[in-house]
């Protein structure tokens, strides 16, 4: 066990860090706050531009897909890098993080050199169309139709809770296109354009009040047989890698978000403790910030010894696996205390002149209740782990 | 950067598992546990062949010289196989706090330690029942040749089996904490049981009515008694961490493969979601404790500066878990898991004793809170 960074680890992140010192556009929180949802994205989408063309985009990649090979030891490093120097975060989330690695694992050498390097680039945004109505949590229920006729698919259905689809250029779909097949046969994963005839986009409002999800309806809309990802019927198995891909990173980026948001609490309890404006008593407040630390620190380890045994052996261990639901409960119990050691002020949002960082922690509290829910419920990841890991009789 | 155990640090997690599924089984702890002091000298002398007492101090006192990593990765089998006796009070409590002596109370008191041939303890608590070192108040006065104590400790573990006795007592006008060795047949000194939770450590009372101190069996007075003492109650909080999470593991092995076992309704109980969420959670806790755990290892060997936050983190996250992976084993397990024949509540009782032991979760919460309050 050795936990001081390597030689190569060292260099990698001093390169980052002189290069984020000069790179990151000045003040550009309080712009980004004023904006509205479109021109946020809008300046992520050049942020990562920005990125890009320094060769920081994609890191882990590997180099002949415009990468930089990075182990997974330095992508946690970049993560947590971009976090500490307060960057802008990444706009093409999904592609980087799920859909690229996804195309990099199952794509022909033709779809690799068509959609990778502007993946990165952020030229094309891309959304990613799994659920329906009737396929939340039960997502081998898809039912959206693929005919295949001659050339190409002929899409038809419905899909639900797609983040960014009002921003995406490129959807990649999980299909049924075997209409007598059931649950996990005869889905084909297809890679969609969304400025196809037949897309229709429109907005679905969340609890936040903001629309980052949408509904996407698919009329007749005409996909090339060239598109399909992996083969025909093999959809389910691409699938899971998308998710897999989607459960081991999202949980750094998290982890180093609440230790940001952890940290900024502390500074503005001491601040109103200064003034006597403390809604609650000093030994509690100790008490609540220790144990968000506590509970941000098992995650952040927990990840390093996952992280350690996947680049041995290849797949994550059994620590890996509890971390989806560990960050997601961890943040509404980090959420739940910033509020009540804000006391009266944590409630004001984006607005009141009195709210702490323009409403932010207000705006936390409610956007965290989807995190037990968004990329698989904290109930169906428990299954996953009681069945695979645990090796628990299957419940269904 | 690796967090996975290296070679030889695994090689000595599986000699420990294989030597403690030999050599203690559960009917020698339930054997163990019936007796006064919850003491096996043979085992004693076994662990003490095999390095386990001076494992983690410097070869001149007899010492193996390993690191904290190996020492939890040791800790961690001792707990799954629930250890009895004054292991822990002993090579963790005691000898840390010795290892900041001189050479010629080390060479006197820690070698025996490390040898296998003395046991010890520390006496900290008084009638607050605080580990915080400002509530250490009991006089040590100064006499000619050396101190004077007069007073009471309170749950002291393992003190009828200890051969000496460190107390932390204060002296001098400007109540200096002071760290003096006291032989447990010390004229003055009485020792009286009050019997706990966890059958499988004893603690005691220990009260002082003028015992008499010789100048050299002093271990450190001000500063480096703070320190000293800082220390071996840093090292013996990661090692109870490291005990729990092997204690946490043995409850989560055995209910799991209970659940896939017991039937009703004509299925394996853990093929119902409401089980099977449960030993997800205990799951969960088992490895969130350990990641914190071997983290404050490797912090405390490498003398980070956050070692102590580190060891903090890990004691109050484990003290937590153990106590409700203790509640969900017995939960899953209905009526059995409630019947003395069942060793669940041999761990469940160590859950409550470990997690007292040096601090609790709220104890050391406050001093991560102070941490992150500083300016």
């Amino acid at each position: 066990m050795d936990l001081t960074l390597t030689p190569q680890e060292i260099a990698f992140r001093d390169e980052l860090r002189s290069w984020l010192a000069t790179s990151i556009p000045p003040g550009w929180q309080a712009e980004y706050l004023r904006g509205s949802m479109q021109d946020r994205f809008a300046s992520l989408r050049r942020w990562q531009k920005t990125v890009f063309d320094a060769g920081w985009a994609g890191i882990a990649w590997p180099r002949e897909h415009g990468g930089r090979g990075a182990t997974l030891m330095e992508q946690a490093i970049f993560t947590e890098e971009m976090a500490r120097a307060g960057a802008p975060p990444l706009a093409n989330t999904l592609g980087l993080s799920l859909i690229g690695p996804t195309i990099i694992e199952f794509g022909t050498d033709a779809q690799k050199r068509r959609f990778l390097r502007n993946i990165l680039s952020a030229d094309e945004i891309w959304c990613q169309g799994f659920s329906e109505p009737n396929a939340g949590s039960d997502l081998a229920n898809v039912r959206t139709r693929a005919d295949r006729s001659d050339d190409h698919f002929l899409v038809n259905g419905q899909k639900v809770w797609i983040s960014y689809g009002w921003a995406a250029d490129w959807c990649a779909l999980m299909t049924r296109s075997d209409p007598a097949s059931q649950k996990h046969s005869g889905l084909t994963y297809l890679l969609v354009d969304m400025k196809s005839s037949g897309v229709e986009v429109r907005p679905l409002r969340q609890m936040t009040g903001e629309s980052e999800f949408t509904e996407v309806f698919f009329h007749d809309v005409k996909v090339p047989a060239g598109n399909v990802l992996g083969r025909e019927g093999n959809g389910w198995r691409v699938g899971l890698g998308t998710l897999a891909h989607e459960r081991a990173t999202l949980g750094v980026l998290f982890q180093v978000q609440m230790r940001r948001e952890l940290d900024r609490v502390i500074t503005i309890w001491r601040d109103m403790a200064d003034r006597g404006e403390s809604p609650v008593d000093p030994a509690l407040a100790r008490q609540k910030l220790a144990q968000a630390y506590i509970e941000n620190e098992v995650v952040r380890l927990t990840h390093l010894r996952a992280l350690s045994r996947l680049m041995r052996q290849g797949s994550p261990g059994p620590e890996g696996s509890i971390l989806k639901i560990a960050w997601s409960e961890a943040n509404q119990r980090l959420q739940a205390s910033v509020q009540e050691l804000l006391g009266q002020y944590g409630q004001l949002a984006e607005g009141s002149d009195a709210a702490p960082d323009h409403g932010h922690f207000a705006y936390a509290y409610l956007r965290a209740r989807a995190n037990t829910i968004e990329a698989g419920t904290s109930e169906i990841q428990r299954n996953i782990v009681g069945q695979h890991v645990l090796g628990l009789p299957k419940s269904y | 950067m690796n967090f996975e155990l290296s070679d030889t640090q695994q090689a000595i997690k599986d000699a420990a598992r294989d030597f403690f599924s030999k050599e203690l089984r559960s009917a020698d702890v339930r054997r163990l546990i019936e007796t006064e002091t919850a003491f096996d000298a043979d085992l004693w002398r076994k662990c003490a062949d095999l390095g386990y007492t001076g494992m983690i101090f410097p070869e001149e006192y007899g010492g193996v010289g390993l690191g904290f990593v190996e020492m939890a990765a040791t800790l961690e089998e001792m707990g799954r196989a629930l250890l009895p006796g004054p292991f822990v009070s002993t090579v963790l409590l005691a000898g840390s706090t010795l290892s900041r002596a001189g050479a010629q109370v080390k060479q006197a008191y820690l070698a025996p330690i490390c040898r296998g041939g003395a046991r010890a303890t520390v006496a900290v608590l008084e009638r607050s029942a605080s580990w915080r070192r400002d509530a250490i108040a009991m006089d040590a006065a100064e006499t000619r040749n050396g101190y004077e104590l007069t007073g009471e400790k309170l749950f002291v573990s393992d003190a009828a089996v200890a051969d000496v006795i460190i107390v932390a007592a204060r002296s001098g006008g400007a109540r200096d904490l002071v760290l003096l060795v006291v032989p447990s047949d010390a004229s003055g000194m009485r020792i009286t049981s009050a019997p706990g939770v966890d059958l499988t450590r004893r603690l005691y009372r220990v009260s002082f009515d003028r015992v008499h101190v010789p100048g050299e069996q002093l271990v450190a007075r001000g500063a480096d008694a703070e320190s000293a003492l800082d220390h071996a109650l840093d090292v013996t909080a990661l090692g109870l961490s490291a005990e729990m999470v092997g204690g946490m593991q043995h409850l989560l092995d055995h209910t799991v493969a209970y659940t896939k076992t017991r039937s009703q309704f004509g299925r394996p109980i853990g093929s119902f979601q409401a089980v099977q969420h449960r030993c997800v959670d205990m799951l969960a806790l088992v490895e969130g404790s350990r990641s914190a755990t071997y983290y404050a290892a490797w912090a405390l060997g490498e003398r980070n500066p956050d070692a102590g936050i580190a060891v903090s983190v890990a004691k109050a996250y484990a003290s937590d878990a153990f106590r409700e992976v203790g509640n969900m084993a017995i939960q899953a397990q209905g009526g059995m898991g409630f019947t003395w024949e069942n060793d669940t509540h041999l761990y469940f009782r160590r859950a409550r004793g470990s997690e007292l032991a040096c601090g609790d979760a709220t104890f050391h919460r406050d001093r991560i809170g102070r941490a992150l309050l500083r300016p």
